[in-house]
């Protein structure tokens, strides 16, 4: 029979020891000590010991307006991008659901804005965007339509984000889609094929009902990030003109790190980690309904 | 159609590229110029002026150490929860994913601080190891769960322990699931930027920050930016060439299984 020490009976809680320990030191503990200071007023650069405050930090940070609108603006960027990225993405996903010839190439070029460096990313989108030598405003002009100010200017900050958001994050959803579509059963479409269903019937009918698990999953894994999203604003505007493309991930970054608010920006973090796991269950339970 | 799918992808990489090697006279001039001598100069300033290979050096050390550990404490992890469906392990270690980065940043830049750790690799690599080790549990549970348990039997019926058989018999097996895992949690971790940012300082600044920095002169220099850029989406781009299968199995891993 199979030897069984005491390392092969207790395998199951050995094995993952090394991680949990980690996992436990460097983000658990580091997680309530962030909820712990949201109850503060401490400031690192005060000088004084944290007080207890209670609630009172959360109060100050829900009458901040920059914190309400920053708040306002994390959804505005996620809807905003998510929305479009979902419905570019599916589109391109059934144009490229066949075989051509160079298929492999569109797949690979497909995966280049995904690995590329957000940060680097932002600064070659500065240069298209920049209002006197920017590729973009050029365009424009050629086209006879009026230039913009891209993310110079508070009123088209946020849709030039959205945008930047959009051209990175849109081939995700397309090469999740690809695969959910490759994973299809093909019974569905030869019964419809028999039936004499149009081309739109099978599209609406069966391929998108078929695909919703895999499509709201892809939901949730770039809305988790959108509503993090930090690299490319920092990198392109540090969240002006002003405090015009502020969300909460780069307030919440200037008040730990610019101003050592510690405990306003602590209660922030609570703000975003509840719209985070509020969004993915929201979105989790829809997709259980529709695998039931 | 697939022309008109082509081109808005690989524009920006296109004008990176290009103005990597303008001058910056040909950088600035209207109407934007798509036929200009090319010049090295840009490249000169990155590597020559600007050191650039110092702050590669740091991000190589800090993007491989931490993949290298996170597959250590994340390989027999994720075989534990694929061996013996533990589901609520998997949540706990793949919530790191949803946590916004700075509420763990915030403490370690206390902690590190009166520690003495701030800008030492140790502080910057135990970071990127939270970003890589949930990629390797997400990668590897389902893939060591596809793998038959037979096997593994038929090797402890043999005399093998049960970690000997996970070491000698199915980890060798399994070279396409590390190469997913390795491959996305080394992109992820050489992108990084926030956890560099506030933990790095003038020893370790890794490349992110380096090129970040380079925006904060009076006058932009565009050319020796762009080529900043280029040199740090290389490897990256490069390697997902190169691994491109394994790529899109880590990225679509969760969300097609169903």
């Amino acid at each position: 029979m199979i030897r069984q020490g005491f390392f092969e009976r207790n395998l199951r809680y050995l094995f993952p020891l090394p991680a949990v320990i980690f996992v436990v030191v460097l983000m658990v503990f580091p997680v309530c000590y962030t909820f712990f200071l949201s109850f503060t007023d401490w400031s690192l650069t005060s000088g004084k010991p944290l007080n207890f405050v209670a609630f009172k930090s959360y109060v100050d940070v829900l009458k901040e307006p920059r914190f309400l609108d920053a708040l306002g603006r994390t959804f505005y960027f996620t809807f905003g991008a998510v929305i479009v990225e979902m419905i570019l993405g599916i589109a391109l996903a059934l144009i490229l659901n066949r075989s051509f010839a160079g298929k492999g190439v569109v797949k690979t070029l497909l995966l280049l804005p995904l690995v590329a460096t957000p940060v680097a990313i932002g600064i070659v989108w500065n240069l298209f965007y920049d209002p006197t030598i920017g590729i973009l405003n050029y365009v424009l002009s050629v086209l006879g339509l009026p230039q913009s100010g891209w993310v110079s200017e508070t009123k088209s900050v946020m849709p030039s984000l959205i945008l930047v958001d959009i051209w990175q994050w849109t081939p995700m959803i397309t090469i999740i889609v690809l695969a959910g579509l490759a994973g299809l059963s093909s019974e569905p479409y030869e019964s419809a094929k028999v039936d004499g269903a149009n081309a739109r019937q099978v599209l609406f009918k069966i391929t998108l009902p078929m695909l919703m698990p895999t499509i709201l999953t892809a939901v949730i894994l770039r809305a988790i990030d959108a509503l993090k999203t930090y690299d490319i604003i920092y990198a392109m505007t540090g969240g002006g003109p002003g405090y015009a493309s502020e969300n909460l991930n780069i307030l919440a970054f200037k008040y730990s790190f610019e101003y050592f608010r510690m405990g306003q920006s602590a209660v922030m973090l609570v703000f975003l980690f509840i719209v985070v796991m509020g969004f993915s269950l929201g979105v989790m339970r829809l997709r259980r309904a529709f695998e039931l | 159609m697939l022309v008109l799918i082509i081109i808005p992808i690989l524009f920006p990489f296109v004008w990176m590229l290009m103005s990597s090697f303008k001058t910056q006279v040909d950088i600035i001039s209207w109407p934007p110029k798509f036929i200009f001598t090319p010049v090295m100069q840009n490249y000169d300033r990155v590597f020559v002026e600007q050191n650039f290979l110092r702050y590669m050096k740091n991000s190589v050390i800090v993007s491989v150490v931490s993949v290298v550990l996170s597959l250590v404490l994340g390989l027999p992890a994720a075989y534990s929860i694929a061996r013996y469906k533990q589901q609520k392990l998997s949540m706990f270690i793949l919530i790191a994913r949803l946590m916004p980065g700075i509420s763990f940043l915030m403490p370690w830049y206390i902690v590190f601080s009166r520690l003495r750790l701030m800008d030492s690799y140790v502080a910057l690599i135990l970071s990127h190891m939270l970003i890589c080790l949930p990629l390797v549990v997400w990668v590897m549970a389902p893939y060591f769960d596809s793998v038959p348990r037979e096997l593994e039997e038929a090797a402890m019926v043999d005399g093998l322990t049960q970690q000997m058989a996970f070491f000698r018999i199915l980890l060798p097996l399994s070279g396409p699931g590390v190469v997913t895992a390795t491959t996305l949690s080394f992109i992820f971790s050489w992108n990084n930027f926030m956890f560099s940012q506030v933990l790095s300082q003038q020893k370790t600044r890794t490349l992110p920050i380096a090129v970040y920095n380079f925006l904060s002169y009076v006058e932009v220099d565009w050319g020796a930016v762009m080529a900043a850029a280029v040199v740090i989406m290389a490897p990256a781009i490069l390697l997902t060439m190169f691994f491109q299968k394994y790529v899109v199995k880590g990225l679509t891993m969760g969300a097609v299984k169903g």
